[in-house]
């Protein structure tokens, strides 16, 4: 059983069959979690080279401790401190790193694309860990993890995807994999934040629903999106005031969704907007687990990478 | 493919195993779950491991605690072969500190199976002892291992497999060669 591919660019482009095995391969590495010594010695003289254009405090951590848990090494380029700023280029950092035999570069960067063009260009293992708006599978994955386990079946499961819809990479890889899996998506948000494009992007599979009391009616699960600053600034969003009134996840909203509908968030949350601190730490929300389970779908992901050719 | 044990004969094997460990392991034997750990290696492992605890609660009036272990992330060849082994789950509900265990597989060949499966299984803590018990013996070993308890040996040629099938996974019980 196998990955038949160098790297994990997207979720787009998995089969329903990879997306399985990756979901059942991380179930036997959250249970070491359990253990008093968590790491396993899979992927010993390894070394997985975290590469962030982007700050992130979590997705890089989590990379970390699941590179940890295998017993691979970790080397840290963060942007700040590395020749990146001296205006490396892309390719050449990474080249870089091939030279200096890492087995897998995690790529976090601002733009679109930036996870493919290096996986041309190098042998290497790419993990996308969030190109730009496009994708950023591992967190897609994760969420699909967490859906699963709660619900045992994610076909014909209704998940309603909530907030910038636009710029989110999360949202996209959520979505591909929910409709891969057979799930019901709902799309979610101000209009603004909804551009045409996605309706072309996913064709019928997904819903899109501008109100949101309409939007989690018989939800079984809300995925919250982390709204940005910048898109106030943008003039996207009049104030987050007024975007928590119409797009906010209050205890209220969540009234009308299924008794037993989970919440999620990718994190960092911006409590009181786009989500409610109630709702947060509320019986229905998954948010923490996620955490738990980011670990150990990137150990998945870089266990069955380290098997394919 | 060839079989060359019967569901019958099988039984009387997994009997001697049982029966060899109880004679030697009396004392713990009698304590039951308390001192002693019967653990069954992924995935044929399991069953026999099951069916030994079994023989030992019908015969010896000894119920041990009985666990599965996944040596899947302790192979020293993950990335060398072409495809990767699906993990499963590694299901040990009882502390292995201070207990005896044994350790069950089918087939012992290289032995780098049991070399992972102490490694997982230190992992989790410091037995008393660590026994080993083998369905069948074929030679080729890799590494200086050996069973404690063993059903028996047998001599196959190069490219032929022993395959060693139980009803919980296969359907019947046995052993059998294939090429």
């Amino acid at each position: 059983m196998n990955l038949k591919r160098k790297d994990l660019l997207d979720i787009e482009s998995l089969s329903k069959e990879e997306i399985e095995l990756i979901l059942e391969t991380a179930r036997p590495f959250k249970k070491l979690f359990t253990q008093s010594i968590k790491r396993v010695p899979t992927l010993r003289g390894k070394t997985v080279a975290l590469l962030f254009y982007e700050p992130s405090t979590r997705t890089r951590i989590s990379f970390e401790v699941a590179a940890k848990r295998l017993s691979a090494d970790t080397v840290d380029l963060a942007v700040g401190n590395s020749s990146v700023q001296k205006g490396e280029s892309l390719i050449d950092t990474g080249r870089t790193l091939e030279a200096m035999k890492v087995d897998f570069v995690v790529i976090r960067h601002p733009e679109n694309g930036a996870a493919k063009l290096l996986s041309d260009k190098l042998k290497v293992h790419i993990v996308n860990a969030g190109d730009g708006t496009h994708e950023h599978p591992t967190q897609g994955l994760l969420d699909l993890f967490t859906l699963k386990e709660k619900r045992k079946d994610l076909k014909g499961m209704r998940v309603v995807i909530l907030g910038d819809i636009a710029h989110s990479r999360v949202a996209r890889s959520n979505a591909w994999g929910l409709i891969k899996m057979g799930a019901k998506v709902t799309l979610c948000g101000p209009p603004a934040l909804m551009p045409a494009e996605l309706g072309k992007m996913f064709g019928k599979a997904v819903h899109i629903e501008h109100d949101l009391a309409k939007a989690v009616r018989s939800a079984d699960a809300i995925n919250v999106l982390r709204i940005q600053k910048e898109r106030m600034m943008d003039g996207l969003i009049p104030s987050f005031p007024v975007y928590t009134e119409q797009y906010g996840l209050t205890p209220k909203i969540l009234k009308l969704a299924k008794k037993d509908c989970l919440v999620l968030h990718p994190g960092p949350m911006n409590r009181g907007i786009e989500i409610a601190s109630e709702v947060a730490d509320g019986p229905r929300s998954v948010i923490l687990e996620q955490v738990t389970n980011g670990i150990a779908v990137r150990m998945a992901v870089l266990y069955l990478l380290a098997g394919s050719k | 493919m060839k079989q060359v044990l019967s569901p019958k004969e099988f039984k009387t094997v997994l009997e001697k195993i049982a029966g060899d460990f109880y004679m030697e392991n009396e004392s713990v034997c009698r304590h039951g779950a308390d001192r002693l750990g019967i653990v069954g290696i992924q995935t044929r492992g399991v069953h026999v491991a099951g069916r030994i605890a079994e023989i030992l609660k019908k015969k010896h009036k000894s119920a041990a605690s009985v666990g599965s272990l996944d040596i899947t992330l302790y192979r020293d060849d993950v990335s060398e072969i072409g495809s990767q082994p699906l993990v499963k789950e590694t299901d040990i509900p009882f502390p292995v500190e201070g207990k005896t265990i044994l350790l069950v597989d089918d087939v012992l060949y290289t032995g780098r199976t049991i070399r992972a499966a102490l490694d997982a299984l230190l992992e989790l803590g410091r037995p008393r002892k660590v026994l080993l018990a083998c369905v069948v013996d074929r030679e080729g070993r890799e590494l200086p291992i050996r069973a404690d308890y063993l059903g028996l040996n047998m001599k196959v040629k190069a490219g032929e497999k022993i395959q060693l099938k139980v009803k919980e996974v296969d359907g019947k019980d046995g052993i059998w060669i294939v090429q």
